[in-house]
């Protein structure tokens, strides 16, 4: 658990030191820049642009995150050779690959902290300068709390995708990792369609084949709670707690079979 | 400090290559001039849920750039019909297949279909459509439609129920229609106490200015952005003007009647006292009194022209 630990600390340092959080200012960038310029394009809509924006941006710079430096968690170290004095250490083969999911995860989580201050702090300076008649019109309040909950399932997104990327590159090369995490990224999107496949197509074999499909890819679309939160529209704790244990449960299978294949592999 | 003085060597020439990349590239566009600029009278993908697809999840974001789009299309096509008289609209009726404003219906309804919740851009975007030419498309029944698609995504939205009401009074004069979506709007939970008297007056007296008036106040009050709020003050403005004119024109009438010459000028009028002044619109121009004995709006004021009333209109009793 310590020597766990351990590399997830390395992992979030080696990050910071790759300059990883430096993404931070370009958000910090993008949202002052687009709070200044959206007040004079879009009638009125600046507040749900920001918030549109903040959080459409943070699940996007969280995707990259994962999904680029998911990939080379495994890789680089095949890459540099340091796998064999890696394991030439007390450590256990799934201590190594849990302590870099987790040591990812920790960046994720501390990027999308960040992240969400800064949403906040820009929604605060436009509420401020926003005059009361007017922000009583809105669908949500400026300063809303119900952000943290589309921020909090963007996370457990993001974890369920650092998965797949780790997963892909206990095996692929990083850019066939890559090219595999987001193709599966796209198809948990839309993976809710499989399951009405069945209304389109005439053969049952394909339909049954879509339906497996359906439960075997992630559902990633039911962790996207943003047009709700922005919209006003309650979303129900149970549904969010469900999504995160269904999101836990996912990344735990796609770490059991990295795992596996993982302890497996000869690096001779 | 040597490393300090070559950084900073660096910027500078960094600075004067794209400076002068910028120069060459003036010089080149100023000798050989690209081909026109392409059009903006359309869209390149015109399918709603198919943009939904490419979004990949970014639907809301892919509707705030939609709406932007929207909002500068309006913006621009009205500046250019409005700026450039009768030769801009057929300019722009031209770029837009014989309708000015042709891209407005599309762009509102990719901009819902990517955010079925986007109220503003049902509420906003229907004034758009109504409003004649060229303030507008002219498209009422398009305006009607759009906001029937809002209901269906949100099906107690009292506002999109009184706005089509409003449309169906306003544009189309049909008041037992109007009056029907009132009352809708009226029985839903969270909706303003006076829209069941408008539904009850709009039914019972096919509409009047102090409905009108009514109607225009709620869209004031009830206004999500600055831009609704000021056209809502100018349609009250104009409400304004519409009763001064009924009140002067009863004055001409009157003085023509007994016999006193009034002219082309408010001067004969000024000078028998039955007016202090040369009387202004509410914008602050004076109004016209034409050589029939018209009272009329100039064209010279911010509030011309008079919106056409619906044919039961007339002054509040």
């Amino acid at each position: 658990m310590n020597a766990t630990a351990l590399i997830a600390w390395n992992v979030f340092r080696e990050s910071v030191r790759d300059k990883v959080l430096y993404n931070l200012v370009l958000f910090a960038v993008l949202l002052m820049g687009a709070s200044y310029l959206i007040g004079q394009l879009t009638a009125g809509q600046d507040v749900k642009i920001i918030k549109d924006l903040g959080l459409a941006a943070t699940s996007v710079f969280g995707l990259f995150i994962a999904v680029f430096i998911g990939i080379g968690l495994v890789s680089k170290e095949v890459e540099r050779r340091s796998i064999y004095s890696l394991l030439s250490k007390p450590i256990e083969r799934h201590q190594l690959l849990l302590g870099k999911y987790a040591g990812l995860a920790l960046t994720l989580a501390v990027n999308l902290s960040v992240m969400a201050v800064a949403l906040y702090a820009v929604l605060a300076y436009m509420v401020w300068t926003t005059d009361p008649q007017t922000a009583q019109a809105w669908d949500a309040p400026g300063l809303d709390p119900a952000l943290l909950n589309a921020i909090g399932l963007t996370f457990v997104e993001l974890a369920v995708v650092t998965a797949m990327a780790l997963f892909f590159s206990t095996f692929s090369t990083p850019m066939l990792s890559a090219a595999m995490t987001f193709a599966l990224f796209v198809a948990g999107r839309f993976s809710a369609d499989l399951r009405n496949f069945h209304e389109i197509v005439e053969s049952p074999v394909a339909a049954i084949m879509a339906r497996a499909l359906y439960w075997v890819l992630p559902n990633l679309s039911q962790f996207d709670v943003r047009a709700q939160v922005v919209h006003g529209i309650p979303v129900p704790v149970g549904s969010c707690v469900l999504t995160a244990v269904y999101g836990a449960l996912y990344v735990a299978a796609l770490l059991v079979v990295a795992t596996l294949i993982f302890s497996r592999r000869d690096f001779k | 400090m040597p490393s300090k003085v070559a950084g900073l060597a660096g910027v500078l020439a960094a600075v004067a290559l794209v400076a002068l990349a910028g120069t060459v590239q003036l010089v080149r566009e100023r000798r050989y001039p690209g081909p026109p600029v392409v059009s903006e009278e359309r869209l390149t993908l015109a399918s709603g849920p198919l943009l939904k697809r490419l979004a990949v999840g970014y639907d809301m974001l892919a509707a705030d750039l939609y709406w932007i789009r929207t909002i500068q299309y309006y913006g621009s096509t009205k500046l250019q019909l409005s700026g450039q008289g009768s030769t801009g609209l057929s300019a722009a009726s031209g770029q837009a297949k014989g309708t000015p404003y042709a891209l407005l219906a599309p762009l509102l309804d990719l901009t819902t279909t990517l955010d079925p919740h986007f109220n503003i851009a049902y509420r906003f975007g229907a004034i758009f459509l109504a409003e004649p030419v060229p303030a507008g498309a002219g498209r009422p029944d398009l305006a009607i439609a759009l906001l029937e698609k809002g209901l269906k995504a949100r099906a107690d939205k009292w506002e999109y129920m009184q706005d089509i009401g409003f449309v169906h009074y306003w544009w189309r004069q049909d008041t037992k229609t109007a009056a029907e979506w009132f009352d809708r709007a009226s029985r839903m939970p969270g909706a303003p106490w006076w829209l069941r008297s408008l539904a009850a007056n709009t039914l019972a007296q096919g509409g009047d200015r102090r409905s009108s008036r009514l109607m225009w106040e709620s869209i004031r009050e009830s206004a999500e952005i600055d831009w609704l709020r000021r056209d809502a003050e100018r349609r009250l403005l104009q409400l304004q003007a519409l009763d001064d004119i009924d009140a002067l024109q009863r004055i001409v009438d009157e003085l023509n009647k007994r016999g006193f010459a009034v002219g082309e000028t408010w001067d004969a009028v000024v000078e028998r006292r039955v007016l202090r002044a040369v009387p202004v619109d509410p914008g602050g121009t004076p109004y016209e009194l034409r050589p029939d004995g018209r009272v009329r709006l100039s064209p010279k004021s911010s509030l011309f022209p008079l919106p056409s009333e619906p044919q039961s209109l007339g002054p509040p009793s």
